[in-house]
């Protein structure tokens, strides 16, 4: 990756409390054109508030967010970012099909104009690029988690991004989904779409990473390329030695392999 | 249709037809949102309103919008801003409405609780010349507003986060949800009364979702049935002495449970459609597939 290309997402020692208990404590993450960064990390790490931080979903106590080279604040051109929040099982009180879903993530473009033949165009086409196109008709209630995800991404890409940020896509998904999530992504980061996740574990993305950032309590621990899983470490059910751990912890046994 | 030949029941129709297009086309958002119970919450406001009106010999249709404009807005700041007190701040508001109503329209000069009361449950036969204009004009805008900016309030009411991430200025049309549903509530005010006027925006929600998947097709069936029982409602007030008012709100959730009926065969014949439309090697059954074996993940 070219470590030239300009910063699409910079945050410079960025601080975010949620009540009064401070969840990001000075964090600095830059992410540039074409990269795909993962922010991994345990659960109350920090990842999905530093996700929400750069979309400006979290109030931010200090530091500075930069989008595509513009103060966060002053930053506009929403089109140019495609969001997938992580699954949630709220859903609207009425009934909504896919392709209504879908659509809402256009109005970034249009905003409050008419929808013209290219937006339902682009709808379709993101439905096609995650393998929906035939349930495009269908109740968003009657999907399975997997499928719902793919409709969420699918919202993200119908206004056809340069920046994808996703929080936990792969949370919940069958192994169908995730196979079509991976290809999908994989297309759109050989078109030149730049990806920031968040991630439990790297998973079936993991050939698509470029770098990985850890988190833990708020800082960056690690921010570099993802280290393979190897050996021991590639089955599942492994014993989590975790090379960051202070010297003498007890390594996290899950007891499977012993 | 000898109904027809009298001036008071040609305007009481108008209304009724006005009420069953707008209160569904705002309640779908509502129930969307769910907050189902905002309609209920703005005629409480909306009581202050007509007690003002009498007491100022203002118009109490044009009173009751402002205010209840007014108290549609501030419900939606306390959601903003009031998260942990925000309920209790909520019934002191509606109460509070409710109570100022029946103290503005009892120091009104000539006031009773009786004036209020066609307010509360409506009355068709004494909608006027004026009220009808009134009631024309916030009809049209809200239309305008539910149909025209549909995509945009559907947006924001499924997906609130998603919809501020897409630079919708989400605040803006949270506002003016508020105010639209306060605007149909004083248009629903002379037809089904203050204190039924809520039915009519969510009951025949309800009942359109038996039958529909879609928002779109939930809408159009909401306001079918809105339509329908607003003016079947009226016809039989006129020839039964019955309220119209409660006449309408018991035909429409006569509609929810015919239909909630009706689409249990339905909801079993399209599970059955989809079962049968399941492409192959998404199989609806468990079955290990032959080329791999069970143990194929755990070698160590």
């Amino acid at each position: 990756m070219d470590a030239k290309a300009e910063p699409v997402i910079s945050l410079r020692g960025v601080r975010a409390e949620l009540g009064s208990r401070p969840v990001l404590r000075g964090v600095d993450l830059t992410v540039r054109r074409g990269e795909v960064v993962a922010l991994l990390g345990a659960n109350g790490s920090g990842k999905s508030t530093a996700v929400r931080s750069v979309i400006g979903q979290v109030a931010v106590g200090a530091g500075e967010i930069e989008l595509f080279g513009a103060p966060q604040r002053r930053f506009r051109d929403w089109a140019r970012i495609g969001y997938v929040p992580q699954r949630t099982t709220a859903a609207g009180g009425v009934p909504a099909t896919v392709t209504e879903v879908v659509s809402s993530g256009r109005l970034s473009r249009t905003r409050f104009g008419v929808f013209r033949k290219a937006d339902h165009a682009a709808v379709r086409h993101a439905l096609e690029l995650v393998g929906m196109a035939d349930r495009a008709k269908d109740s968003v209630d009657a999907l399975s988690g997997g499928q719902h995800q793919r409709v969420l991404i699918a919202r993200a890409l119908a206004a056809e991004p340069e920046l994808l940020i996703m929080d936990e896509p792969m949370a919940g998904v069958d192994l169908a989904s995730q196979e079509v999530l991976a290809r999908t992504l994989q297309e759109q980061v050989a078109a030149g779409t730049t990806v920031l996740l968040v991630l439990h574990e790297l998973g079936p993305l993991e050939p698509l990473i470029d770098r990985a950032v850890v988190l833990r309590d708020g800082c960056v621990l690690h921010d570099g390329p993802p280290t393979p899983a190897v050996g021991q470490h590639a089955l599942p059910g492994h014993d989590h030695v975790h090379p960051h751990a202070p010297a003498g912890a007890e390594p996290i046994r899950t007891g499977l392999l012993s | 249709m000898d109904l027809l030949n009298y001036a008071f029941m040609q305007r009481a129709l108008l209304a009724a037809v006005l009420v069953g297009i707008t209160a569904p086309a705002v309640g779908i958002y509502l129930v969307q949102r769910r907050q189902a119970l905002m309609g209920d919450g703005i005629g409480h406001v909306a009581m202050t309103g007509v007690g003002l009106g009498f007491l100022l010999s203002w118009s109490p249709v044009w009173m009751a919008t402002g205010v209840s404009v007014l108290g549609a807005v501030i419900m939606e700041l306390i959601r903003w801003y009031g998260r942990t007190r925000g309920d209790i701040a909520l019934a002191m508001l509606f109460y509070g409405g409710m109570a100022g109503g029946v103290m503005f329209i009892n120091l009104a000069p000539g006031g009773s609780n009786a004036n209020l009361t066609s307010y509360l449950f409506g009355s068709l036969s004494t909608v006027s010349e004026s009220d009808v204009t009134a009631i024309c004009l916030l009809a049209a805008f809200v239309v305008l507003v539910t149909l025209g900016l549909r995509r945009q309030l559907f947006a924001v009411s499924q997906d609130e986060e998603f919809a501020r991430v897409t630079g919708l200025p989400v605040r803006a049309l949270n506002l003016l949800t508020a105010v639209t549903a306060a605007v149909t509530v004083t248009v629903a005010m002379r037809v089904v009364g203050l204190l039924l006027v809520s039915a009519l925006m969510v009951v025949p929600v309800a009942a359109a979702q038996q039958l529909s998947r879609s928002f779109a097709a939930t809408f159009a069936i909401a306001v079918a049935i809105g339509v329908t029982v607003t003016i079947g409602g009226t016809v039989t007030s006129y020839y039964q002495d019955v309220p119209p008012g409660a006449t309408i709100v018991l035909l429409t959730i006569a509609a929810f449970v015919a239909l909630s009926v009706l689409a249990a065969p339905l909801a079993r014949r399209r599970a059955r459609a989809l079962a049968a439309a399941q492409p192959v090697g998404d199989p609806a059954e468990c079955a290990i597939p032959d080329t791999r074996s069970p143990g194929d993940e755990v070698g160590v």
